[in-house]
């Protein structure tokens, strides 16, 4: 087989893989939702809610200390 | 830290670099316009010797337009929008504090430096990449004090899950270190010569082809990186925070953001479609590029369904206005890069001044109307002052977008006529026209550009204007806008 033969099957099944990767993705993006495993759509309240008091969509661990008793 | 004293969002490095946002776009746009005018007037060339010249005068305005006018609203943008997403305050640790400070002082005297070398004709000849190694490598420094600033803020947040507009700015950080390290490297010509070059002047260590290739793997994406990346970091946090509404789909943003970094890296070879590289690159390059609509036109579609149910707001709020119109404009020029990426499209376009044209309308609608309209959002919020003018932001909308329209029907006409001439031949297979009868042809439109320019340059300073007022005269606010940010009429 040529070279310029094998890069062109190399396209071609890079890029069924990375149509593949990209409907994997959405599928399991709406899948984990339908299943109630993760609610994605909650994180756009980030922007919304973001004094530096407000409550965490989600609280890290590992997070420095609380803020609203500070702020009271 | 602080045991009493209530906790606030610390914005003062935010504040250092909107003060270079607005002086670097003062700075790079009005050398753009004076060089738009060189191309129509020659002899204004010649205005103060060998530094007024277009050679000159064309790498200042494309670097500080995107090193200092962009990357300072990106940089006044993370420091406002990373505390507020993650609900972390800068004034929390000292170090990081510091270290945000020193990003900025490094960065203002790095591109002084760099400002000064591209007048003095220093330079290493690659677009976009001029400068030589020592400014690369303070470069390089700025650029890892950002990323300690990006995870080191990360690092002592509060909120576990990092918003949209952060993974932008991660892919910005990350995709600029790497390009930018690959496509200047470089050797002084002083080692490769045998001691007759010089220490400071390099040349690359790619030749020919391959350098073409890396150089335009760099361009492309330092597009990718920075305008793009850069400024949808911008509008996913400023658009539902100025309008109130959630982002219209978190999973489409999310599928958008991986969609492009997939996608972008690959596109670069369009911008040597009939050169010498391999023809299979020529076609991947093509093909990715119009692949590239999808998650570019994603992210752009995402931000006006965002507006769904609130359309009453383009009327109603300027800041809203910009923002609606840069997305618009963010549309436009991504489906315009992937037409002139298609090989028999190309064969018209490249070289001619259809390019410029496209590039100019998205950095000028969509990078700039963004840019500008994320100031307004955080000028209150951090000078603590309404913005002085309600009246001026509609006027400055309104001559910039005539300016925008302006420049890119006048750069389409001129191009595809350019194209055109330069293909055109008789019926013995003769050239029929040489270059300086495209010249002739384009002169007019060369003239409509240049006046285009002056439009969105006066657009600029009633912006430039409008905030200094902000800072220094308006009104004081006692408390911090929840959404909409308030404005004397």
């Amino acid at each position: 087989m040529e070279l310029k033969e094998l890069q062109g099957y190399a396209t071609f099944f890079m890029t069924i893989f990375l149509v593949l990767m990209l409907y994997g993705y959405i599928m399991h993006l709406y899948r984990s939702e339908k299943k109630g495993e993760k609610d994605y759509e909650k994180y756009g309240k980030m922007a919304l809610d973001d004094e530096i008091d407000s409550t965490p969509i989600e609280t890290n661990p590992n997070s420095p200390k609380k803020t609203k008793e500070q702020n009271k | 830290m602080q045991s009493n004293a209530a906790l606030e969002y610390d914005y003062s490095v935010a504040k250092l670099f909107t003060l270079t946002t607005i002086l670097f776009g003062i700075i790079g746009m009005t050398v753009g316009t004076l060089i738009a005018a060189q191309l129509a007037f020659p002899q204004l060339n010649y205005l103060i010797g060998e530094y007024g010249t277009f050679s000159r005068l064309r790498p200042l305005h494309t670097d500080v337009v995107v090193y200092g006018f962009l990357l300072s609203g990106i940089w006044s943008t993370f420091y406002y929008v990373a505390q507020r997403v993650l609900k972390v305050s800068m004034a929390e640790s000292k170090f990081l504090m510091f270290i945000g400070k020193f990003h900025f002082y490094l960065y203002f005297v790095g591109a002084l430096i760099a400002v000064v070398t591209l007048l003095l004709g220093i330079t290493q000849s690659k677009e976009y990449a001029e400068f030589e190694w020592p400014i690369d490598i303070v470069i390089v420094l700025i650029w890892v004090l950002w990323g300690i600033s990006v995870f080191g803020i990360i690092g002592i947040r509060r909120e576990k899950s990092l918003y949209i507009s952060l993974w932008y700015y991660i892919a910005c950080f990350l995709g600029v270190a790497m390009l930018y390290l690959f496509n200047n490297m470089a050797l002084p010509t002083y080692f490769v010569s045998g001691g007759i070059g010089s220490i400071f002047h390099s040349v690359s260590m790619y030749s020919g082809t391959n350098d073409a290739l890396v150089q335009w793997w760099f361009g492309h994406n330092a597009v990718g990186f920075v305008f793009t990346v850069g400024v949808i970091a911008q509008i996913y946090y400023f658009l539902p925070k100025e309008s109130g509404q959630a982002v219209y789909s978190y999973k489409l943003s999310l599928l958008s953001f991986w969609g492009l970094m997939f996608v972008y890296l690959w596109a670069g070879s369009h911008h040597l479609i009939w050169s010498t590289v391999p023809d299979w690159m020529q076609t991947m390059g093509s093909v990715f590029s119009v692949v590239l609509i999808l998650p570019s036109w994603g992210s752009a579609i995402n931000m006006l369904l965002t507006m769904k149910g609130e359309w009453n707001q383009l009327t109603d709020n300027p800041i809203i206005k910009l923002m609606v119109l840069a997305s618009t404009f963010y549309m436009l020029s991504t489906i315009e890069g992937p037409i002139q990426s298609i090989k028999s499209v190309n064969a018209i376009a490249h070289f001619t001044d259809w390019i410029p044209g496209h590039v100019h309308d998205g950095v000028l609608g969509w990078v700039g109307f963004m840019t500008m309209a994320a100031l307004f959002h955080m000028a209150p919020r951090i000078f603590k002052r309404e913005i002085y003018s309600r009246k001026l932001i509609d006027i400055q909308f309104w001559i910039q977008t005539t300016g925008i329209v302006l420049y890119f029907t006048s750069m389409w006409v001129a191009g595809i006529t350019q194209g055109m001439m330069w293909r055109a031949v008789d019926e013995y297979g003769n050239l029929m026209y040489s270059f300086i009868d495209t010249v002739a042809i384009l002169h007019p439109y060369y003239v409509i550009r240049t006046v285009a320019g002056l439009l969105y340059l006066t657009g600029f300073f009633i912006f430039a204007f409008n905030m200094i007022k902000t800072m220094t005269a308006s009104a004081k606010l006692t408390e911090e806008p929840q959404h909409r940010t308030p404005m004397a009429a």
